[in-house]
């Protein structure tokens, strides 16, 4: 650990502000709480939000594990993996069972989250209404007045133009019957994790300067039509490597002669199959010989 | 009829740092009834009616609306959720430029739809179904349903807010220059129109406008305004065939005859 940053990087009254924003968030589900957000060492877009999150609740004891897009060895991962590690001196780990801070770019872990786990989300627009509606000092309002008819007609415009809802990520839920929040931009079929988790979620949005939160064990619906219900939809493939037919999967090209192939988005979890034993349409065979 | 009026407005003033807007109007409005406003430009008639529609505070006064669940309320002293709610219900708003009272980005049936999600409805068959008709009603073919309105023409984009806003249900309809901006042929039709729709659903209107065959068409009462007072008002034949103040008879005296 260098001697020179503050533990976690930011100073503690920084720190001291940014949990009381998380407290206020869990206090109140799914309202986005304002904070003064602060200049991290990164670009905006690369997770300013969910770092300052993290760093607010990261304790020495604390085992960290950071995944961009369920990977745990993508850029952005790993340089928010390092900034931790040089700036906290935490334990990291590629584990989801052995982390107590996750910290996730657009992926929720497939492996179930438990009791004590802080899942830390990064958030590029916090406001699900804003491409509805411009206006901060309005949306503000519809919150305050619970009107949430705006939301579905977004919904209503992707089935009269798609036929479906082609919503396929940054789904539209309601938290505890009550705030219509942003999940940030996990795919759709994440969003039936969000609901009743015994891990504690919180959202952080560094350029929006919004923190929002959902507490363990609440209940999180994802809006949709009665003749249009909502569907946590994924690839119909089976992963090439471990042979999962319920994860997540990523398509990735090849060759230039149409190959393909689908792999779990979420590495920790196609690893620990694959170290089990479990195999895939393109696993490496056993040599016999 | 019934006994009590659908609006009744008591001495409405608003002024604008000292300068009036309008100054101590009164009016009662009864169901099915249709009231015309006129005057010419800053007369305080667009202000009235903002007042009216609870979009601007009145300095004193007070609007007392015949709710349907607990009978004759302040509108002014409600809450703003109750307000909001009553203006998505039981009023609407036609704006003069239907740019202000459509979503541009969002297709002719979400437009419609809108108001029915707003007010709780989740069944898109339904939805969709009521938006067509309700197309059908403003003479829009149903297949434009999809279109965007800025693929509409103007007088289209007109009905299409007309459409929106009358999809609930409203008893009270709050015009500001409904026919403002469009050329006399389609403003016919639009008149013809509106006034088929107020007759068919017995509604109520406060329409807003300095077009004297406007009132003259749908109006039952008319109020002529002038420096925000009210200086005539009374049965629209009556004011515009028998003006008694010296405004008024400039105003029905300055119309063309062609």
């Amino acid at each position: 650990m260098s001697e020179h940053y503050n533990f976690a990087y930011l100073d503690e009254q920084t720190k001291r502000m940014i949990r009381r924003a998380i407290l206020k968030g869990v206090a109140v589900p799914g309202y986005q709480v304002p904070f003064a957000s602060r200049e991290m060492p990164m670009p905006y877009g690369w997770g300013t939000g969910g770092v300052q999150v993290t760093a607010a609740c990261l304790t020495p004891e604390d085992q960290l594990k950071v995944i961009d897009q369920g990977a745990d060895d993508t850029t952005n991962a790993v340089s928010i993996r390092k900034f931790f590690q040089k700036t906290a001196g935490v334990a990291v780990t590629e584990r989801t069972t052995e982390a107590s801070v996750i910290q996730t770019r657009h992926r929720i872990p497939e492996t179930p989250l438990t009791e004590g786990q802080i899942l830390v989300y990064q958030v590029p627009i916090p406001e699900p209404l804003r491409f509805l509606e411009p206006r901060e000092t309005e949306t503000r309002r519809m919150h305050a007045l619970e009107e949430y008819g705006l939301m579905h007609v977004k919904l209503y415009e992707d089935i009269a133009r798609n036929g479906a809802i082609a919503t396929a990520y940054a789904y539209p839920v309601k938290v505890e019957g009550r705030y219509v929040m942003d999940p940030s931009p996990i795919p759709k079929f994440d969003n039936p994790k969000l609901s009743n988790s015994p891990a504690l979620q919180l959202f952080g949005a560094g350029r929006e300067q919004r923190i929002y939160a959902i507490p363990p064990y609440t209940q999180v619906i994802s809006l949709d039509f009665e003749d249009h219900p909502f569907e946590a939809s994924k690839a119909p493939h089976p992963c090439d490597l471990c042979g999962d037919e319920g994860s997540y999967l990523d398509e990735v090209i090849t060759d230039d002669q149409g190959g393909r192939m689908f792999v779990c988005s979420d590495t920790d979890h196609c690893e620990s199959r694959r170290e089990a034993g479990h195999t895939g349409r393109l696993s490496p065979q056993e040599d016999a010989a | 009829m019934t006994e009590t009026p659908l609006l009744k407005v008591e001495g409405i003033t608003k002024t604008y740092a000292g300068r009036i807007g309008c100054k101590d109007v009164s009016f009662d409005l009864w169901p099915g009834e249709v009231m015309g406003i006129v005057g010419e430009s800053g007369s305080g008639k667009s202000t009235l009616l903002s007042c009216l529609a609870g979009h601007l505070a009145p300095d004193t006064g007070r609007v007392v609306f015949d709710t349907r669940a607990e009978g004759p309320r302040d509108v002014l002293a409600m809450s703003e959720p109750e307000r909001r709610m009553l203006a998505r219900t039981d009023w609407a708003f036609v704006h003069q430029n239907p740019r202000d009272g459509l979503r541009m980005g969002v297709s002719a049936g979400g437009n419609v739809g809108e108001r029915l999600m707003a007010v709780g409805a989740r069944h898109y068959g339904n939805i969709r179904a009521e938006a067509i008709d309700w197309l059908g009603r403003v003479e829009i073919a149903a297949d434009r349903v999809d279109d965007r309105p800025r693929q509409f023409s103007g007088g289209m984009q007109q009905r299409l807010q007309i459409a929106r806003n009358l999809v609930t249900g409203p008893r009270l309809v709050f015009m500001d220059e409904p026919t403002g901006g469009l050329d006399v042929s389609v403003q016919a039709r639009l008149l013809d129109l509106l006034r088929g729709l107020v007759r068919e659903m017995g509604l109520s209107a406060v329409i807003v406008t300095h077009d004297l065959a406007v009132v003259r068409l749908l109006a039952d009462r008319l109020m002529v305004m002038k420096g925000g007072d009210v200086v005539e008002q009374g049965l629209t034949d009556q004011v515009l065939d028998d003006p008694q103040h010296a405004y008024t008879q400039l105003l029905v005296s300055s119309v063309l005859q062609v």
